[in-house]
């Protein structure tokens, strides 16, 4: 210490983010919060707390970046290729620049575009009608290009290239153990193929920005998931230190995984709001959101097993093909590397590159696709073992990752998901034969199991404070995208320092808060509440400096509660919270504690069982759920109500991809068909059935100081999945493609009678 | 390009934007409220909508009890006339083409898409925004509810969502989980936060009961 500074210890903590693993270093804590013990009585964290900022919500007055009008504002537009494939010759901006009412025009000085919606250039003009009166003065000179946009045309022989290296990535493989002897030791081995289609993330709020310039400072009102990586992002660009930008997001209307990074439209709406003078507001057309921002893969998937007569799975090989547009495909194949216990197991992926616009993480990136793939299979080969569906997942049940060859889990409830999801659907109901149903509607009960990452990690930094009124504000650099964060971070304040969440102020949102990661791979809840908790814990330990005098006591002995102070032997002995806050003297006290970082040694991921009852009319094809339950495994819940709705949301949302959502291009033209949301089919109130949440009553560990994981994305996972499997109990019929529309229903069984 | 747009515009709808527009005599009214930022663009710019086609004029809304003297565009729909105009952006667009629900609000008490509405054609009308259902500081009770339900997740439907609920409210104010699931069909939540948005509208209608 004589040198007047320390040094911080620094850890580096491997997450798996996404379905990839990647490595967070932080400075971590000299000291945490002891873990809150499991029988302790909790008043605030695990209860069902309505929205501290439900009221904004409900009255409109929550302001989203869509709704920001300032004054002098300007709006701009982008300009974008018709053609899915083309060399750029000539773009001649002089009529758009000269078209009255227009403020800036901006090239962006492409050669060649590569799919339908590709940004050219940009406007910006005094409203929104000009603005696209300039875009049609802009001329350009197209060499048009041979294309494709159909994933099995893109790969067969001679198909127009989309990447000089050929429309196929090589295959990136994984593999353990030695699949030809697992497959020897099979006694039954079943080969088969699953598709899923591309899913438009299409949230609510489209994508979009503001710009704001004083000097040479920036302000971005973004649509984005990650406050302070498009701050970075976009200071780089700009060539800007990373100080003059600041990058405001309060309110968000969903991403779902579309919104992580910077935008071509953001940065553009930063240089045209320079080039103007003034203000630019750019916000996309439902049909850009459609086929410009990113989607859901659709894949092909390949997937081949073998089991022993006991149901014992000894081998898996899974080839699957992902169509990324023109981006990167993903991964798919986590579930069936991690879920089951299999030793010996082969794994390759390829991304195919077409004509549409590349891919982006969606809400689970490649665990869904995985998940219907391999939760469809186990069932087929369940049948083929003559086992029921649930025993065979038991059966082949693992505590480590890696099908059981890898790593411990610090916690894992699926265990607990089969046996209270099993008895509420009353698996026992379900068909002893499928299809066994008399007349033409038929019900049937199916299953699925889910996997996800979601552990949270460091990096989570906090400037948290309590005044003189005992009101606290916490300032940190997350956001809210639609989860509930601002009510869990009060709820974690509130019950640490023995308040009410109406005395917790939270300000997040802002890159100009202390730094919190993008909201993304479930993240969010069990990065930040463990920091919260951090910074609630050494506030208290301040303020107990100062009641304990006040109570001649030992500040040591003190506890909270109930809005007081007292003594923990004897709770007679106390001091109104806000009565000690009066005697802080020097303004307010302040913490900037940070997250801590996650054990070495273990596994960390989130586990769920969803089962589902269907109806399948025989005569119309037409599927309908009638009652879903989704139990969870999540570790410590923090918020029971805005869980239950996170649960309820993703099965919706997988009902969706089940049976309405598919992208559909025109393969003369490239362009996208159904960009918009009559055509686009996603479900009304009118299908939604009744969706039952299990909330697994677990706490982990060891992961954090609050035995929390995460829970965003795993209700979408098995929920398509499950309803798959019902709709074979129901009807005795597989249907390995999604979605799973009437036609493919009649199809199937014509071919089972013509069989 | 401009000329092009105006073609597409139905008989119906010109016939009456005429007579409305030579009513308010060709623009030269002075609007009560020009919100700063467009006043600012026209004396800067001096551009004439004429010139480019567009027609113009004042138009008389009386939203949420206050009256509002706006200088709009034939073209213009309602949403943007509130969003835009007069700030009140609690009223959103999601789908544009009256798919979704979002930007529904009432017009003399009928719930109406506000996307697909030409201001023009709310002329003297009473409309109600998502703002103007709290009276007295005092929360509607299907806001209420909507809250304590939690009827919401990113809370970007949840306007409409509201104002479809209050008016289905108003039309039965007992009603079944059916009967809630056909009402609130015409509004879409890509959050998927149905269930949720079906218990706060039964718990509204219990608020009612109380």
């Amino acid at each position: 210490m004589t040198r007047g500074f320390k040094i911080p210890k620094r850890i580096t903590t491997e997450i798996n983010f996404e379905g990839e693993v990647i490595k967070i270093d932080a400075e971590v804590p000299e000291q945490e919060p002891e873990p809150i013990s499991e029988d302790k009585k909790l008043n605030i964290i695990g209860k069902k707390v309505p929205r501290i900022n439900g009221e904004e919500m409900v009255t409109g007055k929550a302001k989203y970046a869509f709704d920001i009008n300032l004054p002098g504002m300007l709006y701009g537009k982008m300009l974008r290729s018709p053609h899915p494939h083309a060399n750029i010759l000539n773009v001649d901006m002089s009529k758009a620049e000269k078209h009255p009412g227009v403020k800036a025009v901006i090239n962006l000085n492409k050669n060649n575009v590569r799919y339908v919606g590709e940004e050219i250039a940009a406007v910006a003009a005094v409203n929104e009608e000009i603005a696209e009166e300039a875009l049609d003065l802009i001329e350009v000179e197209y060499e048009k290009l041979p294309f494709v946009v159909n994933m099995s045309r893109a790969m067969e022989p001679g198909a127009p290239r989309v990447r000089p290296d050929g429309n196929i990535s090589k295959p990136r493989p994984r593999d353990r153990g030695n699949i030809e002897d697992g497959f020897k030791e099979a006694d039954v081995v079943l080969e088969r193929t699953y598709k899923t289609q591309v899913e438009v993330h299409n949230p609510a709020e489209v994508h979009g920005s503001v710009a704001k310039w004083d000097g040479e400072k920036v302000t971005v009102w973004d649509t984005t998931q990650a406050t302070h990586g498009v701050r970075r992002s976009l200071a780089k660009a700009l060539q800007l230190p990373e100080s003059n930008v600041r990058v405001i997001n309060h309110y968000m209307g969903g991403g779902f995984g579309g919104k992580l990074g910077l935008n071509v439209h953001t940065l553009a709406v930063a240089n045209l709001s320079k080039m103007a003078g003034a203000p630019v507001k750019i916000f996309l057309t439902r049909k850009e959101e459609s086929y410009c921002v990113g989607n859901r893969p659709a894949t092909i998937q390949i997937l081949k097993g073998g089991a022993k007569k006991d149901g014992t799975i000894t081998a898996f090989y899974y080839k699957s093909f992902n169509n990324g547009g023109v981006g990167s495909g993903g991964s798919n194949a986590s579930p069936i590397w991690d879920m089951y216990q299999c030793p010996n197991c082969q794994i390759e992926e390829s991304s195919v590159y077409t004509n549409t616009d590349a891919s982006r993480p969606m809400r689970a990136p490649g665990y869904p696709q995985g998940t219907f793939s391999v939760d469809s299979f186990l069932d087929e080969l369940a049948e083929k073992l003559g086992m029921d569906p649930l025993e065979l997942r038991k059966k082949n049940y693992t505590t480590k990752n890696r099908g059981g060859t890898g790593t411990p889990y610090s916690s894992k409830g699926l265990d607990k998901c089969y046996e209270l999801g099993a008895q509420r659907i009353g698996w026992h109901r379900r068909n002893k034969k499928p299809g066994e149903g008399k007349g033409p509607i038929k019900r049937g009960i199916g299953m699925a199991s889910e996997i996800w990452g979601g552990s949270g990690g460091p990096g989570t930094q906090l400037d948290f404070r309590l005044l003189t009124d005992g009101v606290v504000e916490i300032r940190c650099g997350t956001q809210d995208i639609g989860t509930g964060t601002y009510t869990i971070i009060a709820q974690v304040a509130a019950e640490e320092l023995g308040i009410d969440v109406k005395d917790i102020k939270v300000m997040i949102g802002d890159s100009d808060y202390p730094y919190s990661g993008s909201s993304g791979g479930s993240m969010t809840a069990a990065s930040v509440c463990p920091a919260i908790r951090a910074g609630a814990a050494d506030i208290k330990g301040k303020l107990f400096a100062i009641a304990g005098p006040l109570l001649g006591e030992n500040p040591e002995e003190l506890d909270v509660g109930e809005s007081r102070i007292f003594v923990r032997n004897n709770k007679s002995k106390s001091i109104s919270f806000k009565e000690a806050c009066k005697h802080i003297t020097e303004g307010m006290l302040t913490s900037n504690e940070t997250r801590g970082p996650n054990p070495k040694g273990y596994a960390f991921s989130t586990f769920g069982a969803h089962f589902s009852e269907v109806e399948v009319n025989t005569l119309t094809g037409k599927v309908k759920v009638i009652r879903h339950v989704a139990a969870h495994e999540s570790g410590r819940f923090i918020n029971i109500l805005t869980s239950e709705n996170q649960i309820q949301g993703g099965t919706v949302q997988a009902l969706s991809y089940a049976f309405f959502e598919q992208r559909i291009m025109d393969e003369q033209t490239g362009k996208m068909i159904n960009s918009n949301y009559y055509d686009y089919k996603t479900p009304t109130a009118m299908d939604t059935p009744q969706i039952e949440p299990i909330i697994i009553d677990s706490v982990d560990p060891v992961l954090n100081n609050l035995g929390m994981k995460g829970l965003g994305e795993p209700p979408r996972i098995p929920s398509h999945a499950a309803m798959a499997n019902a709709i074979y109990n129901a009807i005795g019929v597989w249907i390995r493609e999604l979605p799973i529309t009437p036609d493919k229903v009649l199809a199937a069984l014509e071919e089972r009678k013509e069989g | 390009m401009p000329k092009k747009r105006e073609k597409k515009i139905d008989k119906k709808h010109q016939l009456s934007r005429r007579s409305f527009l030579k009513g308010m005599g060709s623009g030269a009214v002075t609007a009560a409220v020009i919100p700063s930022s467009i006043a600012a663009i026209k004396a800067k710019e001096s551009i004439s909508f004429q010139e480019t086609g567009v027609e113009k004029g004042v138009v008389n809304l009386i939203i949420n009890g206050r009256t509002y003297n706006v200088e709009v565009e034939a073209r213009e729909i309602l949403a943007d006339t509130l969003r835009k105009k007069l700030n009140l952006t609690g009223t959103k667009i999601i789908c544009g083409q009256g798919a979704c629900g979002a930007c529904t609000v009432l017009v003399d008490g009928v719930p109406i898409y506000s996307c697909i509405t030409l201001t023009v054609d709310v002329n003297n009308k009473n409309i109600t925004t998502i703002e103007g259902l709290a009276s007295d500081g005092k929360l509607h009770p299907v806001q209420e509810a909507f809250i304590e339900k939690d009827g919401m997740q990113c809370g970007f439907c949840t306007s409409g969502q509201i104002m479809s609920a209050v008016t289905l409210l108003k039309n039965n104010p007992n009603p079944a989980l059916e009967e809630v699931k056909l009402g609130m069909s015409g509004n879409l939540c890509r959050c998927g936060a149905y269930p949720k948005i079906f218990e706060s509208v039964l718990a509204a209608a219990e608020k009612g009961r109380r």
